[in-house]
């Protein structure tokens, strides 16, 4: 049988990352999509860091369709009744490409597009069902009654990765290792996003929330500007979720979230015009799937390239960077005529140098970090609480600032030995 | 908005055949809480309190995988619905 140079499972940003860089080298690559177009079935925040991917990326971002660039950035704790929000922006971030906020529907189908003029066939409404192996070496895919035979198979087919699966690469996926996301995408006209962010045209804000938005368990909100859409949305911890008492209803924390004052005003007079959900990897270097086998490389979400560092969230440029190495893993595998993992090894030594893993790895130890109710329950309510009372004047005179401000903060306990050993051992995170 | 009225705000091309299969035995033997029944972000698990048996709206699945890995039982067998069908994102 004829083999083509390399078949990508999913047309996400991995895949199609990787199909581009193949196809700039004349390899013969197809990429399979089961959505009607490639970003169909995808689901974002979410905005895409550029700058780590910028060295790499050459021209294949030339043109793509962003929504605005980020430059306010947004942190909100939620207590139950009050809050306390930071609210940062700088010229750094206007001069500079920065960082922008994307919807996928628009463009992973944009990147496909601009793959199909480089020749790429990029086959969608086809669900690859399985692998094709000669005896311990995965030598192509079949979906439906097709079967296409090629030297390397990319699983680039998302967090849920059934392909990494198959091939025996990936770990039991347990609840503590993943959070749900769910997002509703709200229509405003441009003129009120620019308003109500206080941003210029084309620019746009990023909005995180912790607290009362997840009832104190592993998670947060999220806001990211578009055009003219704001993406609005919840993530939880799945095994925060199932071990809540009494239970709630996801979807019901996204109807609360929605009606806090703080959110109310934002969105007032917005209508919807998508609900979606997604899980998403928040285990970050300990949840990492082998990378590679005989014929077969896995990227992006499908290998669990996402990084939660609670202030920031991170996992499109891991997947874009992921799909880049491939393709030049796979190039390299070609001129060695040897597609065993033996030769693919180099696509892991490879991310090893690079942000992807550096970062993955330097982080490793925060999702254990984050995980305890000091981040989602205590400090949300402590300071919104403190500020509360600093700024309420009532009938009894005040007294000293200082003192003041000492014995709330003794009282609130942020004081004590437990949130001090805290901030040391932050440290070392 | 209730769930139900967002997820008609959805495009969906709904299969003939569910791409959610629950094993009843195990759900009804094994598993007590039950979390399906509201973790789902589109709320569509209920118990059929008639027979004791869970049922799912597969049609408004928003094929975010949630419900497969919170069933630690492993009572619900999902896969991808077949190429072209199920939620179609028009944002993402």
């Amino acid at each position: 049988m004829d083999k083509i140079d390399a078949v990508i499972v999913g047309g996400g940003l991995s895949g199609l990352s990787c199909a581009y860089k193949l196809a700039e080298k004349d390899m013969q690559v197809i990429v399979v999509e089961r959505g009607d177009f490639p970003g169909s079935k995808n689901v974002t925040g979410g905005r895409l860091y550029l700058e780590p991917i910028k060295s790499i990326v050459g021209d294949m971002l030339d043109g793509a369709p962003f929504e605005r660039k980020v430059v306010r950035e947004r942190w909100s704790l939620l207590g139950d009744d009050n809050s306390i929000s930071i609210d940062f922006t700088g010229e750094k971030f206007k001069q500079t490409n920065h960082s922008y906020t994307i919807l996928r529907a628009y463009f992973d189908r944009w990147l496909s597009e601009k793959l199909i003029e480089k020749g790429v066939y990029v086959i969608p409404k086809y669900r690859v069902d399985d692998l094709l192996w000669e005896g311990d070496t995965i030598v192509g895919v079949r979906a439906g009654e097709e079967e296409i035979y090629a030297n390397v198979v990319i699983a680039s087919d998302g967090v849920l990765s059934f392909m990494a699966e198959k091939a025996g690469l990936k770990q039991k996926m347990k609840p503590k290792n993943y959070a749900v996301g769910i997002k509703e995408v709200i229509e405003l006209s441009e003129e009120k996003i620019n308003d109500r962010f206080n941003v210029d045209v084309n620019e746009g804000c990023a909005h995180l929330f912790i607290g009362d938005v997840t009832k104190g368990m592993f998670g947060g909100g999220f806001l990211y500007t578009n055009k003219e859409t704001v993406s609005l949305g919840i993530v939880v911890g799945i095994k925060a979720l199932t071990e809540k008492t009494p239970t709630i209803e996801t979807h019901a924390l996204m109807d609360d979230f929605k009606d806090r004052y703080e959110i109310g005003r934002l969105i007032d007079g917005g209508s919807l015009v998508e609900y979606s959900a997604h899980i998403i990897p928040e285990a970050g270097y300990n949840g990492i799937s082998k990378l590679y086998g005989n014929g077969i490389i896995v990227t992006g979400d499908a290998a669990g390239f996402a990084l939660n560092m609670g202030v920031t969230v991170r996992g499109m440029e891991f997947a874009i960077a992921s799909g880049i190495i491939a393709a030049e893993s796979v190039i390299k595998a070609k001129e060695a005529e040897d597609y065993s993992e033996k030769t693919l090894a180099c696509y892991e030594s490879k991310l090893r140098e690079t942000f992807v893993l550096k970062d993955l790895y330097t982080c490793k130890d925060i999702s254990a970090f984050l995980d305890n109710d000091s981040f989602f329950s205590f400090y949300p309510n402590s300071f919104p609480d403190l500020v509360e009372k600093i700024m309420w004047f009532g009938e009894e005179p005040k007294g000293r600032i200082g003192k003041y401000l000492w014995n709330e903060m003794k009282a609130s306990g942020l004081l004590s030995f437990k949130r001090l050993k805290e901030l040391y051992t932050f440290k070392n995170v | 908005m209730r769930v139900d009225e967002k997820l008609t705000i959805d495009a969906f091309k709904t299969d003939i055949e569910s791409h959610i299969k629950i094993n009843h035995d195990i759900c009804r033997d094994k598993c007590k809480i039950k979390y399906c029944l509201f973790i789902c972000p589109g709320h569509l698990y209920t118990l059929n309190e008639e027979n004791n048996e869970v049922v799912v709206e597969f049609a408004g699945c928003l094929e975010c995988g949630t419900c497969k890995i919170a069933c630690i039982e492993g009572a619900i067998e999902w896969i991808y619905p077949r190429g072209e069908y199920g939620v179609q994102y028009r944002y993402g």
